[in-house]
């Protein structure tokens, strides 16, 4: 059978599971819908959150940017798992404490304000909307490959497929599939992984393999290093000067911001206690891990095939892969010498090569001659990833304006069934918005979500944090660092993307940092004003300060509840 | 729980985030960015050293930090009868 065929046959089989478990699982009450009854296990919810996490920027286009950037790739690896440690120690158990559904409710409540809670919602709205944009490229990508279609109806179908999914679970529903999905996105992720170490290097573990001798006697990452510095590509595992500033600042953005993410937070809202918080904290790393140590083997395996491949070949030769992306147009040749073969170096003027980033993940099976069903194993591993984390922010969007706008400032006799319409309605306008804004992205997927982070870093998580940890945290002082962090980051991001229409040069950026990392500073500037404004101001009355020390000690946590 | 003991069990609780939030910030930020020239230096096998803790190393840390912290915090719930039963 071609690949096609194992295609369709691979990826019909996981959706018809997803509807199954969906349909078992669906929502019946809101509150089902928003925190799935708050009964869910650890070990599932973990399992859930890791694939509500990894999204199309993890699965299929964090290994093509290392693939491309070498070291400095490393921002996403440490960057979107450190990030779990913040969560698990510094807010996750209080969070679940405090027990209500949603980050703008805590804002809400720890600031006594509903001003508070407005600018809360307004930045969960704009971060989560981001961020599913993010999530579209990632399903254009994947389906104009495996259908063979043009990128835009790609998108196309994706929009259509995220729509019926999403309005139809709510988070019971979606919690239970995500378990599936994250089932199906690692084996697809490590099985590939598996067979290229072990054709590679020998080595079964692709972790292990990565620093393994290949057939000639060489170690793997001295060869590749080799081949880069030949076509006047940068050292594969060294990091540039101008790296490190970068790396250091986007780094910290990611994590920061993964701390920050209105859709993680709320995960630590559905389990029971707050001992299976921090555990369940723990368990989603541990499953996130498994995928994050194996994309930078796949990343370095990838290059080096890529470049022995393409490099000074004729392209009359090109492998059938090639032709196929080219359709996509994800992968351009241009021929400027007119010698017939390919010319794929770091010098603009003579490079005659262009490669979308994205689509490494999906070619390198291809690339590495594996059989059909394991390339039809990526693509539906691929749109799993892509699903899981859509349904899981579109979930967010739609409870931030049911829940949180139409029921607290708008609506307030709204009748829970009119509730739930309102949420699925909402889902409906921001999956067709994402998707218009998906077909001309600013960057690749994972800068789309890297700049989502940021704007969560910034906005969010000095205002979690200091609600638990400064009980002299008061909602004028919140406000303000929430109001300047937010607009600074925006503004920068903004102003510095070209894509965005900004007039910015990288001659002018600050200390050279890029759009995405610039939610680090954004995040500390939101921390200084905070802390000044509030210490300007009145505290916080002393039901609020009880209600801080009170979320800090772990027993007597209910159910999440409404109001 | 009176007020003296709950401050007692916050700052106890204070200090273990502030150990483990240093191994947090040295496995990433130290060994795996400012001073990733330096350990590259040093070979692991075929991995330079730098190089494997931004793309290895760090990462099986942070699952530790937080299993580590989940064992630590529940025996102080215990300890201080905080605990959820």
């Amino acid at each position: 059978m071609d690949i096609q065929t194992w295609t369709l046959i691979i990826v019909g089989l996981t959706f018809l599971l997803y509807i199954a478990v969906a349909i078992w699982a669906r929502a019946g009450s809101t509150k089902e819908f928003y925190v799935a009854g708050g009964g869910v296990s650890p070990l599932a919810n973990g399992m859930a959150t890791a694939a509500d996490w990894m999204s199309a920027a993890s699965y299929l286009s964090m290994a093509g940017l290392i693939s491309f950037t070498g070291y400095a790739g490393s921002q996403y690896l440490m960057g979107w798992t450190g990030g779990y440690v913040l969560l698990a120690l510094l807010l996750a158990p209080y969070l679940r404490k405090f027990g209500k559904f949603t980050v703008p409710d805590f804002i809400g409540e720890r600031y006594y304000s509903r001003q508070a809670r407005l600018v809360a919602l307004i930045c969960a709205i704009f971060v989560s909307f981001t961020y599913v944009v993010g999530q579209m490229k990632g399903v254009g990508v994947a389906f104009s490959r495996f259908l063979e279609v043009p990128f835009e109806q790609g998108i196309l179908i994706g929009i259509c497929i995220v729509f019926f999914y999403a309005v139809l679970g709510g988070m019971k529903g979606i919690t239970y599939t995500q378990v599936a999905q994250y089932c199906v996105l690692i084996f697809a992720f490590t099985v590939p992984a598996i067979f290229i170490s072990l054709q590679m290097v020998g080595n079964p573990i692709p972790q292990i393999g990565m620093g393994g001798t290949l057939s000639d006697g060489t170690y793997l990452l001295d060869k590749l290093n080799k081949l880069s510095t030949d076509l006047g590509f940068a050292e594969y595992t060294s990091a540039g000067i101008n790296d490190r500033i970068n790396v250091f600042f986007i780094t910290a953005a990611l994590m920061f911001g993964t701390a920050g993410l209105p859709h993680v937070i709320v995960r630590f809202f559905t389990v029971p206690k707050v001992r299976d918080a921090r555990k369940s904290a723990g368990y989603a790393l541990l499953f996130i891990a498994i995928l994050y140590t194996t994309a930078p083997a796949v990343a370095a395996f990838a290059r080096t095939n890529l470049l022995q491949t393409v490099s000074n070949q004729s392209y009359t030769q090109m492998p059938d892969w090639f032709s196929k992306w080219e359709t996509s147009g994800l992968i351009k040749f241009n021929d400027l010498n007119k010698d017939g073969l390919i010319q794929y170096v770091a010098d603009p003027a003579v490079n005659e090569l262009t490669i979308d980033r994205d689509i490494m993940v999906l070619a390198n099976p291809e690339i590495a001659n594996l059989p059909a069903w394991v390339i039809a194993l990526v693509v539906a591993g691929g749109l799993a990833a892509a699903l899981s984390t859509a349904a899981g922010l579109l979930l967010v969007i739609a409870t931030s304006i049911s829940h949180d706008l139409l029921k607290n400032y708008l609506r307030p006799n709204i009748s829970e069934k009119g509730e739930l319409i309102a949420a699925r309605v909402a889902i409906a306008l921001a999956v067709v918005g994402a998707g218009i804004a998906g077909m001309n992205p600013p960057g690749f997927v994972a800068q789309v979500v890297a700049l989502a982070f940021g704007l969560a870093a910034s906005s969010f998580f000095p205002a979690i944090i200091l609600g638990i940890f400064d009980k002299r945290m008061n909602k004028e002082g919140a406000i303000a660092g929430m109001i300047v962090g937010i607009l600074f980051t925006a503004a920068y991001i903004i102003y510095f993307k070209p894509q965005l229409g900004g007039p910015g040069t990288p001659e002018g950026l600050w200390f050279g940092i890029k759009p995405e990392g610039i939610g680090t500073l954004g995040m500390l500037i939101n921390l200084v004003v905070a802390l000044l404004v509030s210490r300007l101001t009145p505290p916080p009355s002393a039901e609020v300060q009880q209600m801080v020390e009170d979320i800090r000690i772990p027993r007597g946590a209910g159910e999440a509840v409404g109001h | 729980m009176s007020n003296p003991d709950l401050q007692q069990y916050w700052r106890k609780n204070l200090k273990y985030l502030a150990i483990l939030l240093s191994i947090w910030f040295i496995v990433s930020y130290g060994c795996g960015i400012l001073f990733v020239d330096t350990l590259n230096n040093i070979k692991m096998g075929g991995f330079p050293l730098g190089f494997w803790f931004a793309q290895q190393g760090a990462i099986y840390v942070f699952v530790a930090l937080i299993f580590v912290y989940v064992i630590l915090m529940n025996r102080l719930d215990k300890s201080f009868n905080v605990d959820e039963k």
